[in-house]
Order: C-alpha cells, then structure tokens, then sequence
C-alpha cells in the first residue's frame, strides 16, 4: 500500500534518518546492522559434568552481549524456566543460555514444550567429550575450587567428582541423528576436533555455529596495546592520521624489548592502516598483517578537532555524546555502536587463532577490551586504555586474566571522564572540566 | 604475487615484503588449500564448487574449479551410454584416472605457478583409494586438503537436479528427456556399489565437511585454519528454495541532479515519483514475504518509506565513502585532485579515495550482507550505484576488473534468480526519466608517465547531466541467461543495432553464456 511521503529527520544521537518530526532520542530505529531476531530464543546446554558447558555458555552470553544480543545466561535451578519467561517479556531480552546437563530426553523434553507454548525458538548446543585428560584438566581448573570441594585435597576431590559424572551416565542420552533429526542443535566432539550441525533455522543460529565452530581452550595469550604516542596525541586532536611523536618512536623501540623480552611462541602481530600503528609495528622487526577494521573510529566533522573546538563549534553534538557514549554517532562519522559490528570479524579471528598482539587505538581498544572483560556498553567508552601500556590477556577459567605493562615512557593522557554536567544547556566550562591536558 | 599492486596514498612506505598491498583482509591462507568434492553424480557438487569459486573470488581469494566431468567430455568426444561409467569397463576407467590426473596437473600449476590460493576438484571422488591419491598428490605439494561431500536421498531433489542441469548437459544432446534420465539413472548406479562415503571413524583424520540432505544436517571435522572456516560457514548458510533478490537503487537525489558524488541528499521530485513506482511495481510481483533492506542514507530510506512494509537498515550498504571528494562534481576532483583522478581511473576498483574508501573496501564491508543475503529468501534491497556494483557481481560472477564499471542505472530495479548453475537477470526500467550517473572507463589508458601529462592526455568522460532516459513502457527487455530462452522470451530478446553478441558453449549449458 501506497502511503504518504513523510518528512525524514534525523536523529541527534544515533544520526538514523525516522519518518516524522523530532524523534525523541528512545526510539531506537536499530544499530548500523540488523540482527535478525523475531522471536526469542532458547539455547539449551547438553552433556554430562565437566564437558565445559559453563564455559561455553560464558563464552557465547558475552559474545552474543557483545554484538548486541540481549543475553542471559541461566545457572540451573528448577525455576530457571520461569525466569527466562520474565527475562523474555519483561526485560526485552532476546538469548536465554540454559546452562545445565539437561541429559534426559525426559527432561529436553519439558524444555521443548515449555518453549513451543510461550512461541520460542529453541537451540540445542551438547558437548560431547571422550578424553580423560580434558576431562581431568576440567575438573582440575574449576571443579575443585567449587564450594562443594572446601574441605578436600585435590586427588580425593578428582575421585569423588568423576563418581559424581558416572551417577549421570547411566541416564545420559545423548542427542541423537535420527531420533532428534527434528531438532535445531550442534552436537561439538572433543573440544571441536568435530561438529555435528542439524537444522539450524535462522541467523542468529547461525551466527552461533560459526562462533562455536571457532573457539578453542588452546593456551594463549592476547596483547592489546595503543601506537605510540602521535604528534596530534600531542596537541590533544582526536583522529586523524599522524605520525609518531619521538615519544611515540621511544615507544614503538620499547614494545619490541618488551615483546622479545615475554618471548612468545609463534607470535601474530596485527595493526591497522593507519600511519601511528604501522610505524608502532615496524620497530618490532617482524611481519605483521593490517586491518582495515582496526582503523581509530571516524570522527566525521570533528576529525582532527580538540575537545575545546568541538565544544566552539558543536556544543551540543558534545554534550549529546556525553550523554551516551556509547550509542552517539559523530556527524558524517561512527558510533562506539558502529565500532563494535566493525571489529567482529577481528574478534572471530582472534578467537581462533593463538598468541597475537594487536596495535591498534583508544576506541577500537575499548571495544576489544570489554569483549575480553565482560563490560556492558555503559562502560565501554569509558574503559581506560593509556598509551605506552601493554595489556595481556590470558584466558583462566570462566574468565581472562589481565596483566597490565607500563612501558616506562612518558605520553600525553588522552582519556576524557564523563563531566558531571551533560546536560546540552551546560556552561563551556562544564564540558571541558575533564578535558586532558595537551599542547 | 596474484593481487595486483594497491595505489597507495602517499604514506611511508612499507619496506616488507609480505604487506606488499596492504589489503583489506589479513592473509588467509599460507599455504594454497584443495578443496576436493565427494558425492554421487546429481548431489549438488557442481553446483557447490562453482557457487563457493564464486564467492571465495567475490571476497578476493584467487580460486579455480577443476570439473573432471569435463576432462571427460575433452577426451571422449562422444558420450554413448552408461556404459562408460560401468565398474567394470576396464577402457573407462582407464580414462577416467588419467583426465583425474590431467586436472589435478592444471591444479598444481594454478596454485604453484600461476598464483591461486584455492582450487576446487570437482568429480565423485566417491572411493577412499581415489581421495588417497589426491591427499598423497597434496602432500607431495604442500597444499591443505578440505573435503566437501554431499549426500543426499531424497528422490525429489535429485530427480530435479538430474532434470535441471543434466539434461541440458552436452552428453545428453541426442537424448530426449525419457532416456536422458533413465541413462542418468542407470550412471549414478555404477558408482553406488564402489562408493564408500567420508566417515567419522576412518576419516577422522581428515578435514571435511557433509552435507546432508541439501544442509539439513552438517558434519564438520577438523576444521584447518580461517579459509576452512570461512568456506564452512559459507557452505552452511547458502540454500536452494527458489527465492528472487530485487536489487536497485535510491531514487533519483538532489545531489544527483547536481551531479554530485556522495553526501546524504533525498530524493527529487523524479526520484520521489520513482519510489511511488516502485511501490507499485512491488506490489505488482506479488512476492511472498518480501523483506526489505536499505542502507543508512535518506535517499534510500526516503525511497523505502513509499512502500509502506517494514524494513531493516543496514549501514553496511551505505554508499562507497569518497573521503575529501565527498559531494564534489567530477570536473571538481579533476580541477582539485587531478592526480587523483587519474589514479583512479587506471585501478578504479584498489583506488582508495583519500580519508575514504575503495571498491575493494566496499566488498569487504558487504559480507556480511551477501553472507545474510545467502539465508534469506525474497529480498528487496535499495542501495547506491558503487554498492549495487558490488552486490551485482558477486551473483553474476563479475571480475574486480569489470565491477566498477556494470551498469547500474537509476529508476531501474534488476530481480537476479538463480537458475542452475548461475543466476538469471531480469531489468525492469520503471520508466521515471532519471540522470545518468554512469562514467565508463575513459578511452586513454594511462601508464606511469608523468603526473603532469596525466591531467592533459585525461578525457573526462563524465555522464551528460539531466540527460532523460526514453522508457516507452516498463517492461523486461533484457534476459541475461545461463541456461535456455523459451519461447515466450523468444520475439522480445533484445537485438540492437551496432552490437555484437559473443557466444560460448559452457559446461552445464546446452546454451551458450552471453557476453
């Protein structure tokens, strides 16, 4: 049907052309990319102890988060059901993760029609492991300092957990080919050596298979660092394409002591295709691979600004971006938003490969780091990621280790904390209270 | 090395070898990977490694496919019967090993000498003593091995394989359709009693990936490296429900009319006229569950808003950032930034505009879409001429060469099915009169000589401004086909004055591919 031509205007916030006048700044007309998620969905975990479901569910709560898949992850109780319900109609959310063994058909069976009932869609992720080493190093990583396990030594605790796995076993059914065939579900055989996928019905089904099919528990670890300090660093412009200051180049000279010093087996060293990082990366002498998706977030008409001018010539994009960080759109630029889709092929690859260092920027290392760290978009803009400071990541557990390493040379400081003031009527002075210190 | 050199602004120069084009995408793959099909005949295998080369080119990984099949037809000349295939036809199989051998000899020199990352064999493969000549073969070489095999049961998909693509195959062009398929039928059975399908036990040491019933079910094993990767996530989200994909453009802007590159303008009385069209000419096709896609750009979503459907926005199809160039005329850029200009006319897909972008950046950021385009059924996308470009040829399998210069024109909706092995195109001009915002690759084709000669030898040849299209009725007047014209199509093929058509017999097509 025809309708009549509306006025188009574009949001402040999010910079999104809506029919109609003044859209107020809560209606989300959706981030730069669809996700494709009609009807809620249910992800049931499957597998007898100690087949890493926890971690699994962890893992995929916080990349689907990530990306921006309202997800929850549900510890097993037997009103976990009802809780998905709420999270589902009262609090928007579009994943629940079903952490348990789940091992009966009995039992999936009770999940299926509680799911077919409410109109969700349901997926199945079971994890099969025959290797007893896997299973043993499970166990040794994070059964043992469970609760249950307080008053153990280690080998008794390891014996009384595996009697615990074999009380499963007995009624354990294993999702099945033929029986199941009707089922949406991926079936991952010691610890992804092999995938079993059958009838994934939609997107974001898929988007999961493809994250499951490229995780891994190999041992390693992730470097995250910024380029050296650069000559706009230095007057305190944002964006930008400059090169190194001689700080910066002091920098670049100490990364690549530190790096040989940590002496890392079969290192991949990534930048992106900006000036600043290319030359970071040069100083270490060895090959590197650039991303474009790495690149520092666009700016738009405030690229190459200092605070103080945007605050001159936009005051209220300023204060707009002040009141989400997150979500704002620089004019002609991106979001935090936008940064985020932008670096998931990053994120994917990083997930399978092994030891890599990646040089990149302020922004883009927020986005990697709260991936790595579990931080909601309220905190990820404002992350604190100085120059001159090396993060190490080391996967442990549930979670990621981090150490982090100050290389001993003096930068600029180029974080901006929230003023208290946001409101778009504030003073100059307001919005530049906490504006760093520069030439 | 296979890429050609990237124009690179003017920046430090990178002295090592390995960032030689700084591409968009980091390496893939180190060393070269054969991707080996396994299946019986009228499982779809053709169809997937051709569909696979496709994309794995469209994303810039130089690949080949090797179709034993026509290693065959090569070599026996004359296809009589089933009898050829029959296990125990000591001359057959004779023939069949060596044109094996003669294709994986082509395949050694397109990854070793002539620069290709993957090459896809292309045949049954259906016995283990076969695929471990090829794994040996591979070895000896240094290349992955990745196995794709499709297995399927169904009677109704593959009675529509045989009828789709093998009847109009060259053995077949004595046959009639009866004993076409009862030939086809009798050739499939040759192979069943030998064939010995991938197994999760024995073959656990090798990496593949089934299909089973045309994606219900997948077993994915061992899974090598990002390539591998990539192609498994590609294999598991393409389909074959019929569906079409309707792909146009924004209508006509205010920038347009101006002849303008870029910005965000909407759209001009003529292009509002045109979204009205379009409404119409929507509702008209009658599409089931039509979903509907724009980019982030007013143009398009103002062209959208004239539906009155819901639809999603995608920033990923916004139009091709022209960085300082952004909004400018093209006699501007060449005023301004005539080296530019030059630079990228020679490579027009690797140039980069200064603070923006490349053709090959736009394909990159596009992935995801073609990848979600692949799930989906009935699309309706409403992009820009440089996206649209890019959408276009990676259905119609165009190179990196020809991309930046396929027509794309306004007020012109292009509905793409696939058909066998390729996709068929049909034009529909909504006759809205529009300008042209087309600029063909200019005569003189510069080489490295001085920067200063550039700017004089240049000829812009830039698109007339408010220059009106004579629709005379919206009609389909051009079908681009990979396969056969009926005869309703017959009387309407357009046959212009001053053209020649090139045809050449291909493969699967009792007819010809038209250039």
């Amino acid at each position: 049907m025809y309708t009549e031509q509306k006025e188009l205007t574009q949001t402040p916030l999010l910079k999104i052309w809506v029919p109609g006048m003044g859209s107020s700044l809560g209606q989300r007309r959706g981030s730069s990319r669809p996700q494709f998620t009609n009807c809620p969905t249910m992800i049931v975990m499957v597998g007898l102890p100690a087949r890493g479901k926890t971690y699994i569910s962890k893992k995929l709560t916080r990349y689907l988060n990530w990306i921006g898949v309202p997800t929850q992850g549900e510890a097993c109780a037997s009103n976990a059901l009802k809780d998905i319900a709420n999270y589902f109609t009262k609090e928007q959310g579009q994943v629940a993760v079903f952490d348990a063994t789940n091992t009966t058909r009995e039992r999936r069976g009770v999940i299926i029609s509680f799911a077919k009932e409410r109109g969700y869609k349901v997926f199945f992720i079971e994890s099969v492991c025959d290797d007893p080493e896997i299973i043993e190093a499970n166990i040794m990583q994070v059964k043992l300092s469970s609760p249950d396990y307080e008053n153990y030594n280690k080998e008794a605790a390891l014996v009384d957990f595996l009697k615990r796995i074999d009380c499963y076993k007995m009624s354990y059914v294993p999702l099945d080919e033929e029986k199941d065939r009707h089922l949406a579900f991926i079936k991952i055989f010691n610890v992804g050596s092999r995938y079993l996928v059958n009838r994934v019905q939609d997107h974001i089904q898929s988007r999961i298979v493809y994250y499951l099919m490229n995780i891994h528990v190999t041992p390693r670890s992730i470097y995250l660092s910024r380029h050296g300090e650069s000559e706009l660093n230095l007057l305190g412009r944002i964006g930008g394409d400059s090169g190194l200051s001689s700080q910066g180049q002091k920098y670049a000279k100490a990364l690549a002591e530190f790096i040989r010093g940590q002496a890392i087996k079969n290192l991949k060293v990534w930048t992106s295709h900006m000036k600043r990082t290319i030359q970071t990366a040069e100083a270490l002498g060895v090959p590197y691979e650039q991303w474009k998706a790495l690149n520092e977030i666009d700016a738009g008409v405030c690229e190459e600004m200092m605070y103080e001018e945007i605050q001159a010539t936009h005051p209220e994009e300023f204060a707009l971006r002040d009141q989400d960080k997150y979500r704002y759109r620089y004019p002609k630029g991106e979001s935090y938003e936008d940064l985020v889709h932008r670096l998931e092929p990053v994120i994917m690859e990083l997930e399978r490969q092994e030891n890599v260092l990646v040089i990149c920027h302020q922004a883009v290392m927020r986005c990697l780091l709260a991936y790595f760290l579990d931080k909601s978009a309220d905190d990820l803009p404002h992350l604190k990621c100085p120059l001159h400071t090396v993060l190490k990541l080391t996967p442990l557990a549930y979670g990621c280790k981090v150490e982090s390493f100050y290389l001993n040379i003096q930068a600029v400081n180029t974080h901006r904390d929230r003023p208290t003031n946001v409101n778009i009527a504030r003073k100059t002075e307001e919005a530049l209270q906490t504006v760093p210190e520069h030439l | 090395s296979f890429k050609k050199k990237k124009k690179k602004k003017r920046k430090k120069k990178i002295t090592d070898p390995k960032l030689l084009n700084g591409s968009v995408y980091l390496c893939m793959t180190n060393c070269p990977t054969l991707i080996v099909t396994v299946g019986l005949p009228a499982r779809g295998k053709t169809y997937i490694s051709k569909k696979l080369t496709r994309y794995l080119n469209w994303i810039d990984v130089p690949t080949k496919e090797f179709n034993v099949g026509q290693y065959r037809r090569e070599c026996v000349k004359i296809y009589k019967s089933f009898e050829f295939f029959r296990p125990d036809n000591e001359e057959g199989l004779k023939i069949r090993k060596q044109c094996a051998l003669a294709a994986l000899n082509d395949v050694r020199q397109f990854l070793t000498d002539e620069g290709g990352q993957v090459a896809v064999f292309d045949a049954t493969n259906t016995t283990r003593e076969r695929r471990e000549t090829i794994i040996r073969f591979a070895e000896q070489n240094g290349f992955k091995v990745f196995f794709v095999e499709s297995v399927c049961e169904d009677p109704d998909v593959i009675a529509e394989n045989i009828v789709q693509v093998k009847l109009g195959s060259p053995d077949y062009t004595h046959c009639n359709t009866e004993e076409a398929v009862a030939d086809f039928m009798k050739r499939i059975k040759c192979y069943e009693n030998s064939y010995q399908p991938l197994d999760e036990e024995l073959d656990r040491d090798l990496s593949f990936i089934k299909i089973i019933d045309v994606g219900r079910r997948y077993l994915v094993n061992r899974v090598q490296d990002h390539i591998q990767s990539r192609i498994v996530y590609y294999l598991m989200n393409i389909h074959i429900t019929p569906r079409s994909i309707y792909l146009c453009r924004h209508g006509e802007s205010d920038l347009n009319i101006k002849g303008r590159i870029g910005g965000d303008s909407g759209l001009s009385a003529r292009g509002k006229e045109f979204a009205k069209a379009l409404s119409q000419f929507i509702q008209s096709q009658n599409i089931r569950d039509l979903k509907v896609w724009t980019s982030q750009m007013k143009r398009t979503i103002q062209t959208a808003e004239a539906l009155g459907v819901p639809y999603e926005q995608w920033k990923a199809l916004n139009e091709i950032d022209a960085g300082v160039c952004e909004e400018l005329m093209y006699e501007e850029i060449q005023q301004r930034y005539p080296q530019e200009f030059a630079l990228r006319d020679q490579d027009k897909y690797r140039y980069r505009y200064p603070k923006g972008e490349s053709y090959e950046d736009l394909v990159q950021r596009l992935e995801p879409v073609i990848m979600e385009l692949e799930r989906q059924e009935n699309v309706l996308v409403i992009c820009h001429q440089a996206v649209m470009r890019c959408l276009l040829a990676y259905f119609l399998d165009k190179t990196a060469e020809e991309l930046p210069y396929l027509k794309c024109t306004l007020h012109t909706v292009l509905k793409l099915t696939p058909m066998a092995y390729g996709c068929k195109v049909e034009s529909v001009c909504l006759n809205v009169d529009a300008v042209n915002t087309h600029r063909d690759r200019p005569s003189v084709r510069l080489t490295n000589t001085h920067p200063l000669s550039m700017s004089v030898s240049l000829v812009v040849k830039k698109p007339p401004r408010l220059l009106s299209l004579k629709g005379k009725c919206a009609v389909i007047f051009y079908i681009y086909l990979v396969c056969f014209s009926p005869a309703e199509e017959l009387p309407y093929l357009k046959c212009t004055l001053h053209t020649v058509l090139k045809l050449t017999p291909m493969a699967y097509g009792k007819t010809p591919f038209l250039n």
